[in-house]
């Protein structure tokens, strides 16, 4: 059935053109292959000056920047790992030294404390012997003084009670007996 | 004026024909004046402009910011690119690659016309055998000219293989001219033929509709039968539009490459 309609209509369909079938009607080729020419040759010109230069410029460019960035990017790990082995390196020695430092600087403050000690000892063993002996010699000029005083007190009640004064000679002698008992 | 109505009058008539008729998508008509000259305007010339217009805006207006991050049209334009540099390298090595410009304009060209013949209403410009032909021709020119060219008469060891008995070379010589010659013919039919037919058969399809609509209630009820069926053709069409199209890029690297190594 659809045979059938698409002949009748075939039949009026190509009035204005010849009956042969369209693609092979000879009176469009030369038309048709001077349009293929003009505008395939100028398809082909664009291609091949332009577009394609432009893209290989393009996927060129792109690589190199690719690598580029790459090659860059191990550059600059290769460098951050050269300064972090140099930093701990650098925080090694500091920790070293800050450590020998913290000894040092304890032996020395623990002798200095030794001397001191030793020094204020030594000075304190001295105003002690000092005082010992200004003790001393202040007991006896109080050990003195108290005998002048017991003689005189004695001279003094002996006068009360007889009238008279005493010889010094007798009164020592008794202070030295009272000093005995 | 008169001709403007007359045309006019035309349109709806023949609208009403082609609606019905699957060959009168092929037909050339002038569309500059009445009658068909040597290099009239006509509407194949019209989708040849526009093909290559769409080709050139995809490669050339496409590329122009020349960017390293690449947009959608850059995108689409340098894997159209890497496509065809690819199979030219990969068919025709480094030394190939002078025929890179010409293998690259042809499957533009063919994939482009092959697409955009299938929006309805438009013209397939490889549905013409001359224009398939013209392609296979130029093809096979560019193989004679630059065999010739490059290795004189050893181009002809082509159709003289090496290794074969003395008894049987003039068969096989005979066998590879013959092979040689009806390359063009096997090249222009082939894309010619398989545009032809689809576009037959969609349109056959679509006459269905149509008919169908129109021949009662029960051919109306199953009229949506050969829409479905249209529907899976242009999913079909669409590949094989791509498919031609690189397989007569991919067989123009071949025989170019006879041209570059013709020794086998």
């Amino acid at each position: 059935m659809a045979t059938e309609h698409s002949a009748g209509t075939q039949a009026h369909g190509g009035a204005a053109h010849s009956d042969v079938f369209p693609p092979f009607d000879t009176n469009h080729f030369s038309s048709q292959l001077v349009w293929l020419a003009l505008t395939f040759g100028a398809l082909y010109l664009l291609m091949s000056r332009i577009a394609l230069p432009r893209i290989a410029a393009i996927l060129d460019d792109r690589q190199a920047t690719i690598s580029g960035d790459l090659e860059h990017s191990v550059a600059m790990q290769k460098k951050a790992q050269e300064a972090g082995v140099a930093c701990e390196e650098l925080l090694a020695n500091a920790r070293a030294r800050a450590q020998a430092l913290a000894e040092e600087t304890h032996l020395r403050l623990a002798e200095e404390a030794v001397e001191t000690r030793k020094s204020l000892e030594h000075d304190l063993k001295e105003s002690l012997e000092a005082a010992e002996v200004r003790i001393h010699a202040a007991k006896e000029r109080a050990m003195h003084n108290i005998e002048e005083i017991a003689a005189e007190a004695a001279t003094a009640i002996v006068q009360q009670l007889t009238g008279k004064t005493p010889d010094a000679a007798s009164i020592e002698a008794a202070i030295a007996v009272g000093h005995k008992v | 004026m008169a001709r403007d109505a007359r045309t006019q009058e035309d349109l709806t008539v023949a609208a009403s024909e082609q609606a019905n008729d699957p060959i009168h998508q092929f037909i050339v008509t002038p569309l500059m004046s009445d009658h068909i000259g040597p290099a009239s305007f006509t509407n194949a010339s019209l989708f040849m402009v526009i093909v290559s217009l769409a080709v050139t805006f995809l490669m050339v207006i496409g590329t122009s910011s020349k960017a390293v991050v690449p947009g959608r049209l850059q995108v689409a334009a340098e894997m159209a690119y890497e496509f065809v540099a690819s199979t030219v390298r990969g068919s025709m090595g480094n030394e190939g690659m002078r025929f890179f410009p010409f293998v690259f304009s042809l499957f533009m060209f063919v994939v482009f016309s092959n697409l955009i013949g299938l929006i309805p209403y438009t013209f397939t410009v490889t549905s013409q055998i001359v224009v398939t032909f013209a392609f296979a021709a130029l093809v096979i020119g560019a193989v004679i000219i630059y065999g010739v060219m490059r290795h004189g008469s050893h181009f002809l060891h082509l159709f003289v293989p090496s290794g074969v008995p003395a008894l049987l070379m003039p068969f096989i010589v005979l066998i590879e001219i013959i092979s040689f010659v009806s390359r063009p013919v096997s090249l222009s039919v082939r894309l010619f033929a398989n545009m032809l037919a689809g576009h037959i058969t969609l349109k056959v399809f679509g006459a269905f509709v149509v008919m169908m609509l129109g021949g009662g209630a029960f051919a109306a009820l199953l009229s949506p039968l050969p829409l479905i069926a249209i529907v899976l053709l242009t999913a079909f069409e669409l590949l094989v539009a791509v498919l031609q199209a690189y397989v007569f890029a991919i067989l123009t690297c071949v025989y170019l490459n006879d041209a570059i190594h013709p020794g086998h």
